[in-house]
């Protein structure tokens, strides 16, 4: 059967007994055209005042043909819209155990607060004496995320984990140069189980990257580190904790075995969750970190960003910050933006992700010094939680605590015909999302779920029942559960090969053949 | 504490279930001397009502633009964006979603990513544009990378017209590889003709449309000289409104547009966060930085969409992949399309003539202000004014009396006396022609 649109519109395979329906809709699940494949010319869902006549100043530059836009109402982009959302999974609708992706809740309040005009409604270039309540959040966040990690100095700017990994590292790199080390130093050593975007930062600025191996408790090989340590080292990127939800218990000693051969140590703050309040980056050997506000101070991740990623620095680093930063004097707070000195330079235009500093304040001021430590003790208990009640149906990659996630591997579907993919599609049937697949890569086939401290535990109970069963379903030989799952999504198995073959990537009217049948 | 659902008792059997003595057992791996036995030295926790009280506040501290006639554009514009774009964004399912790796389960934001990236590439008049950047400078510090990967050059033009915090950026990337940037001098007048700055060791000239004075200039024979050089063409376009009424740069030859898409949904949330847009040819698309959505099936048939194309990007590629970025601007993406989807193709044109004919109104009149000279033979909705003073005195006068008269020269290009007689000023739908008249009154009674 095929709809307006002339797409196959057939609802689930026979083998469900579900019924084809006119349009394909299923109930509340609505099957949504593109915008483009809706709508008629001159219709507009926004009213403008008239356009007085006057002479063009355009030159000879006056669009000459149409865009292709399409034209509709506002009740008709509403009803799209929302047709939309209700086809994505989301926080605020179960539990989302994206391991490394800290799915917390996300309070409206910081919503209700991000809106106000004295911080939404300001100007990048407004003049300094009008935007003071904007700066004034910069420079309270700047204190509270110095005092929470133990170090002297943040540059705000960067506008995501990765932006800041950039950051660190460029300061990194200014450092050295400063020190006329520039040259020489061209080496970064990476840990095998980094997230991509720690070699891929030290390669975007140049280094080579030089991977560190796991020990078999999922942690730094010291005696490996140190064997790779000499004077080509600019930096180590370690993430910690780790990126198997482990804390590495040598921090201290890595830290000092590469401040020894004259490099820094960059960490990796994502998973800064786990021990915020409660273990300062600063008393660990840390010269420079990036935080997540997206993850830690729980803005929202808005289906993909936007994020930011403030990066705390040591004094031996904090000269060379990006351009613009905050100072306080006599209690006010003043954004510096053209003081170049030593500082690398400018990350990006403006001043940063306002929008995301006043979400993170009101979260922290929200929790406060003692409910920040309470989020980072209940996001470890009930990954812990989640471990120990799992661990003896499926496989834990490591023993003992965990942090705030844990690591799963796929030798409990060893034999069963089930991979870890299809274990997480089938989680989808069961109304959940599924924990990240396949990363870290140091174990195989990875599961790493993460609860955080958002969850009751009637929900933690709710989610390890489902584990439990689905562990047992996969061993029982229930193979169809997995390999056709998801069967209760609004899409079965997308082809995702076919998709990077054949790349569409963007809407193309009909042809005008087509169009005329 | 209202966000944390765990009560004492919770807690305790949870310990048991684990077999743990206490939470601090559990953190035994952190060392010894890095536990902290106490709470750090901030505030304890707060109700919902006392945290409002004290960040709103702050916010009362500052003055914002709704409150005064403002004129501030060079590179951020305040439009009005439809009450229905700020509910439709907080819809949960769009809000407190990750980034749709899961894509059956992930449609909505899906769709709407390939919606966006149909609206990019239609707007700038290009075949393929990706989910999003950060931002318009980052996107152009992005393109200008992406250009040296695919000519394999390391020579760099930029244009005097490009935002001066553009080309901050890309100089500051350009220093980690040695790449060689040449900047061409501001040139507030108009920028003459660039094509004899590209040679055959040029990987890219870079240029601004409108440029950051506000000038609109026909870049079809500098494409054509940056090409036969072997050289790419990259165009920022920093207010995406001017597309509603100008030529797009693709249909001049670029090579790669990028932009700031602020101005469409976004608002000016004091510089972040933005919206990056990035679209190129299709043949350089596995060459391009950043998430790409593509359409496929799934297993009955049915049109679906997923994230393509990953083997350029960090996650699979590591320190292969074409860019570090792994989270954008998703839900900025999603303000941009759904006003451009309300305005349409006749709003979006509407939008973009009422713009510039207030712009033209503005021109006109601070043009009659004695000692003002406009320096735009063309613009869009943005010109360059030369006072006879140094023009940052004269913005804060402005603003003594309500009016946010503009981005004086010496706050972009800071300790060059060239820029100091400079104001750029911007004009939107959002300035009534009582406003503009004022603002010209204004004007002439400050420098008087
Ligand atoms: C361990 C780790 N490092 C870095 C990043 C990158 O952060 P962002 O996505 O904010 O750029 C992530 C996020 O996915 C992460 O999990």
């Amino acid at each position: 059967m095929m709809n307006r649109q002339g797409r196959p519109s057939t609802p689930g395979d026979a083998s469900s007994g579900a019924v084809d329906t006119v349009l394909g809709h299923r109930g509340l699940d609505h099957e949504e055209a593109l915008i483009f494949e809706q709508g008629q010319a001159g219709r507009s869902g926004v009213d403008l005042p008239d356009v007085p006549a006057m002479a063009s100043r355009l030159g000879s530059l006056g669009r000459k043909g149409p865009i292709g836009l399409p034209g509709l109402s506002e009740p008709q982009v509403v009803r799209h819209y929302v047709r939309l959302s209700r086809r994505n999974y989301a926080i605020d609708m179960g539990l989302y155990p994206l391991g490394s992706c800290t799915m917390k809740h996300n309070p409206r309040l910081n919503e209700k607060l991000a809106r106000l005009p004295g911080f939404a409604d300001l100007h990048p270039l407004a003049p300094l004496s009008t935007t003071q309540g904007a700066v004034e959040v910069m420079g309270v966040l700047a204190h509270w995320l110095k005092v929470l990690t133990g170090m002297p100095a943040v540059a705000l700017t960067p506008k995501a984990g990765a932006h800041g990994e950039l950051c660190g590292i460029m300061a990194i790199r200014a450092a050295h140069v400063a020190r006329g080390e520039g040259e020489t130093r061209k080496r970064i050593l990476v840990p095998e189980s980094a997230h991509g975007t720690n070699p891929a930062t030290a390669a975007y600025c140049g280094f080579t990257v030089d991977p560190v191996p796991a020990t078999a408790d999922g942690r730094v090989d010291l005696a490996a580190l140190k064997a790779k340590l000499g004077p080509d080292v600019a930096a180590i990127m370690l993430t910690n904790p780790n990126t198997c939800g482990l804390f590495e218990r040598d921090i201290r000693e890595i830290a000092d075995a590469v401040h020894g051969v004259g490099g820094y140590f960059y960490c990796d703050g994502a998973n800064f969750n786990a021990i915020v309040g409660r273990v300062r980056p600063g008393d660990l050997g840390v010269d420079a970190m990036h935080i997540n506000l997206h993850k830690t101070f729980s803005t929202p991740h808005g289906g993909g960003g936007p994020g930011a990623g403030p990066v705390v620095l040591s004094a031996a680093l904090a000269p060379f910050a990006p351009l613009p930063w905050v100072v306080e004097k006599d209690g006010r707070f003043e954004l510096v933006e053209d003081d170049k000195g030593q500082s690398f330079g400018r990350m990006a235009a403006f001043n940063g992700q306002m929008g995301m500093f006043s979400r993170a304040l009101a979260y922290m001021m929200s929790h406060g010094a003692d409910g920040l430590a309470q989020a980072a003790s209940d996001a470890v208990l009930s990954a812990n939680y989640i471990q120990a009640r799992l661990s003896d149906v499926m496989t834990a990659s490591f023993e003992g605590p965990c942090m705030h996630e844990a690591l799963f591997d796929d030798r409990f579907l060893k034999d069963t015909g089930v991979t870890t993919l299809d274990f997480a599609k089938a989680m989808i049937d069961e109304g959940y999302h599924p924990m990240t697949m396949y990363f870290p890569l140091v174990v195989h086939g990875a599961m790493l779920i993460e609860p955080t401290e958002s969850e009751s535990k009637e929900s933690l109970d709710e989610f390890i029942a489902v584990m439990r069963r689905l562990a047992e379903a996969a061993k029982a030989g229930e193979v169809e559960r997995f390999t056709g799952a998801p069967h209760y999504a609004p899409r079965r198995r997308l082809d995702e090969t076919l998709a990077a073959r054949k790349p569409v990537l963007r809407w193309t009217p009909p042809a005008p053949a087509k169009a005329a049948e | 504490m209202r966000y944390l659902p765990l009560t004492g008792d919770d807690r305790a059997e949870m310990l048991a279930a684990i077999g743990a003595p206490s939470v601090d057992d559990l953190f035994r791996d952190v060392p010894e001397a890095a536990r902290l036995s106490a709470p750090v030295d901030l505030p304890y926790h707060l109700g919902e009502f006392e945290v409002e009280q004290a960040i709103g506040a702050m916010a009362a501290k500052s003055r914002h633009s709704g409150v005064m006639a403002s004129f501030l554009g060079a590179g951020a514009y305040r439009h009005h964006i439809p009450a229905a774009v700020d509910h439709l964004i907080q819809r949960s399912e769009f809000l407190t979603s990750y980034t749709p790796y899961q894509p059956e389960i992930a449609q909505g934001t899906l769709q709407y990513l390939f919606e966006f990236q149909t609206q990019v590439a239609l707007l700038t008049g290009m075949e393929v544009a990706n989910a999003s950047m950060y931002d318009g400078s980052t996107a152009c510090a992005e393109a200008v990378e992406m250009a040296r990967r695919i000519t394999g050059r390391h020579r760099v033009v930029l244009s005097g017209n490009l935002h001066p915090h553009y080309a901050e950026v890309i100089h500051t990337l350009a220093a980690l590889h040695g790449t060689e940037v040449v900047s061409k001098p501001a040139a507030p007048a108009g920028e003459g003709d660039l094509a004899g700055d590209v040679d055959g060791e040029t990987a890219c000239i870079v240029v601004q449309y409108p440029d950051v004075f506000g000038h609109v200039r026909d870049f079809t024979a500098l494409a054509r000289a940056a090409q036969a050089a072997g050289a790419l063409l990259i165009v920022a376009v920093t207010e995406v409104v001017a597309l509603g009424a100008l030529v797009p740069p693709g249909a001049m030859g670029a090579d790669i547009v990028v932009g700031e898409g602020q101005g469409l949904g976004v608002g000016l949330q004091y510089g972040g966060p933005y919206l990056g847009l990035f679209a190129a040819r299709a043949k350089f698309v596995r060459q391009m930085p950043g998430r790409l959505c593509g359409e496929t099936v799934d297993a009955t048939g049915r049109r679906g969409f997923v994230l393509t194309l990953s083997t350029r990007e960090q996650h699979i590629r590591r320190e292969k992949a074409t860019s570090n970025i792994c989270t954008n601007s998703g839900l900025c993406s999603l303000a941009f399309t759904i006003h451009l989807s309300l305005l349409g193709e006749a709003g979006l044109v509407k939008l973009a003539a009422l713009n510039h004919a207030r712009a033209v109104t503005l021109a006109d009149a601070l043009a009659g202000v004695p000692g003002v000279e406009v320096l735009n033979d063309t613009f869009f909705n943005e010109f360059t004014l030369r006072l006879p003073k140094a023009a940052a005195p004269v913005v804060e006068s402005l603003l003594a009396r309500g009016i946010l008269g503009g981005v004086p020269g010496a706050r972009l290009w800071p300790g060059d006396p060239a820029a100091d007689n400079l104001l750029i000023v911007a004009a939107t739908e959002t300035n009534s022609e009582a406003e503009i008249a004022a603002f010209a009154k204004t004007l002439a009674e400050v420098l008087a």
